[in-house]
């Protein structure tokens, strides 16, 4: 006679082979031998590059000093990223105005972590005030004319300084730009389509380095003398047009993932348009592409260097120009290195926070 | 069985409150005719159950009643207000139809309670305070107030259904719009739906529903409605309706979902 059990029997544990380090180990690094002849390999190069790199780097590196005589070792001459620090931070501003960049950009940051850190209060509030008030504060820090700050003109600025200044004005207009166009695009109304299209097409289809030339070269010529605008401030509206399009495309590649029937629940309750965009279908849009908008964030970060071929000179270009110092001749790895560093430690933060915004705002929903 | 009669002869009449009105409604998509000179009167507390072959216009008769779609030709007064181009109407016309579709529609970004909230906020510019605790009541009458602060991914089609008819709920609406209410559900979930469902029938909602549920129809309904190729074909009390059908297509229809 047969027994048959009626409670579930107990869960067992699953062998050790697949569980913990060996578990982790089998799996991923040695679960074939084409795999176990890639990881070998892989260990291979990373003894062969990394310690001379880290020794060139860091252990036979030069840090001190204030001419190129410091630098006797064999590894990376720091002391000439050291000297020059300033410059490649700030351009030409003057040293006695160096404050107002440090506070300007001191107060973003603040804003920014407030705004991005997960607790803390009164996010309204701070938002509004860096949309709405920082802005204002930047350009008289920055600019000065008034409150009894010298004016200093734009050409002045330079470095990593201008690098962040034409990113974060880029990103902060590119957005919302991007995503009326987008909406735009998609709407029926025949004028506003045609429009965005038009808009998207005309700016997407010229290369970057044409609309900077464009600003910086023909725009004069068609703008009488008295009219001129700022070089930078051409080259700004050139990256956030330019920005804009790639934008709208990526928000519109949201748009369309999210189901009609979307809409049609909040047309249903009786939402406006955009009261249906803005409370329910953008949320949406907007986190699914995530990756896409920080990558085209990331790739505007990067775009910026472009603005040397017009004579502005942002990070990459200040230390190109400290090359041809004829006291300081032969760096030019150590100054590539260092600007490498800045924008991958900047970029790989993005990368990192989107990736946790992801996760933050994954709600569960299967889709 | 009294009462259904008497709703009919009411409506016969002309004595009550008239909700719904469609007088010869034309729909065509592209060269398609989709809705065929449909004439309709729908009464305060009448609760008409729409069936028939799929394709046949059903879903797309609800959705002109609160202008997800548009219709060609005809009028459609809602509440005695008009339905045309008029955004105003339109918006009108939504806070008083309710609308619970196949596929839920909730919002998966937000709480079960934030989707409640959300039109009652912003369209009836409700305080938060009272959006919430007429979520909450509604919430708590299709027994899923448990549930108020997941989010819909987290809870059964079930579940999400009965939270869509909550939403619909919290705008206090005097129609009710079904548009296949349990047809992407497990079988074990359709009743707890219907329940709710012949529940909001008992009080006294205004309902029209497009279903297959033909005990839910035999229960609840005045009339059903029996619709093919664009047109109503036939339309009875429910005991009538299944137990005599009049034409060939409705008996076709009945032998194939019976």
């Amino acid at each position: 006679m047969t027994v048959h059990i009626t409670s579930p029997s107990p869960s067992l544990a699953p062998p050790a082979s697949s569980v913990g380090v060996v578990g982790w180990l089998r799996g991923n690094l040695f679960s074939s031998p084409l795999n176990t002849i890639f990881t070998l390999a892989g260990f291979y190069l990373l003894y062969s590059l990394l310690p001379p790199a880290i020794n060139w780097a860091v252990f036979s590196a030069d840090w001190v000093g204030t001419t190129k005589e410091a630098c006797t070792s064999e590894g990376a001459c720091w002391v000439f990223v050291g000297v020059r620090l300033n410059q490649f931070l700030f351009g030409f501003y003057p040293p006695s105005e160096y404050w107002r960049v440090v506070v300007a950009f001191s107060l973003i940051g603040v804003l920014v972590a407030w705004l991005l850190i997960d607790r803390t209060p009164k996010k309204g509030l701070v938002g509004a005030f860096t949309i709405l008030g920082y802005p204002v504060i930047a350009y008289y820090l920055f600019y000065g004319g008034a409150f009894g700050l010298q004016v200093v003109e734009t050409y002045k600025w330079g470095g990593l300084m201008l690098t962040l200044i034409l990113a974060t004005t880029g990103m902060f207009f590119s957005f919302p730009i991007g995503i009326i166009l987008a909406l735009g695009r998609r709407s029926s109304m025949p004028i506003a389509k045609s429009m965005s299209v038009v808009f998207i097409e005309f700016w997407r289809g010229v290369p970057l380095i044409t609309v900077l030339f464009m600003s910086s070269v023909m725009l004069p010529m068609f703008i009488p003398e008295n009219m001129q605008i700022d070089k930078l401030l051409r080259a700004m509206i050139g990256i956030i047009f330019f920005q804009s399009a790639y934008m709208a495309e990526v928000v519109r590649g949201g748009l369309q993932a999210i189901p009609r029937g979307q809409l049609e629940a909040a047309e249903a309750l009786g939402l406006s348009y955009w009261k249906s965009m803005i409370f329910i279908i953008l949320p949406q849009a907007l986190k699914l592409v995530i990756p896409g908008i920080v990558n085209t964030f990331i790739a505007l970060f990067k775009d910026t260097t472009l603005v040397l071929i017009i004579g502005l000179f942002d990070l990459l270009a200040v230390v190109q120009a400290a090359f041809a110092d004829p006291k300081w001749l032969g760096f030019s790895v150590e100054g590539y290195v260092f600007v490498a560093s800045v924008y991958w430690v900047s970029c790989f933060s993005m990368s990192r926070y989107s990736q946790h915004l992801e996760k933050k705002l994954h709600t569960g929903h299967a889709r | 069985m009294s009462e259904n009669m008497t709703a009919i002869q009411a409506e016969q009449n002309g004595s009550s409150d008239v909700m719904v009105e469609l007088r010869n409604v034309n729909k065509w998509y592209g060269d398609f005719h989709v809705l065929k000179n449909i004439n309709l009167k729908v009464s305060k507390g009448e609760r008409i159950i729409i069936c028939g072959p799929s394709g046949c216009g059903k879903s797309t008769l609800i959705r002109c009643m609160n202008r997800l779609e548009e219709h060609q030709e005809g009028d459609i007064i809602v509440s005695g207000v008009t339905l045309d181009d008029d955004l105003k109407r339109i918006d009108t016309v939504r806070r008083d139809i309710g609308m619970v579709f196949q596929q839920f529609n909730l919002f998966p970004h937000l709480t079960v309670m934030e989707n409640c909230c959300l039109a009652p906020i912003w369209v009836q510019k409700k305080p938060r305070k009272d959006a919430e605790a007429t979520a909450m009541k509604y919430l708590e009458r299709v027994q899923i107030a448990d549930q108020a602060f997941k989010f819909p991914g987290q809870l059964s089609g079930g579940q999400q259904q009965r939270v869509a008819i909550a939403r619909s709920l919290c705008m206090n609406p005097s129609i009710m719009l079904f548009d296949e209410p349990t047809s992407a559900l497990d079988p074990e979930m359709i009743k707890e739906v219907l329940d709710v469902m012949v529940d909001l029938a008992r009080e006294g909602m205004t309902m029209l529903c497009v279903t297959h549920e033909m005990g839910f129809a035999k229960t609840v309904a005045n009339r059903v409605l029996f619709m093919d190729a664009g047109e109503i074909i036939e339309e009875n009390e429910p005991n009538e309706f299944f137990d005599n059908p009049q034409s060939d297509r409705t008996k076709l229809f009945l032998s194939q979902i019976l």
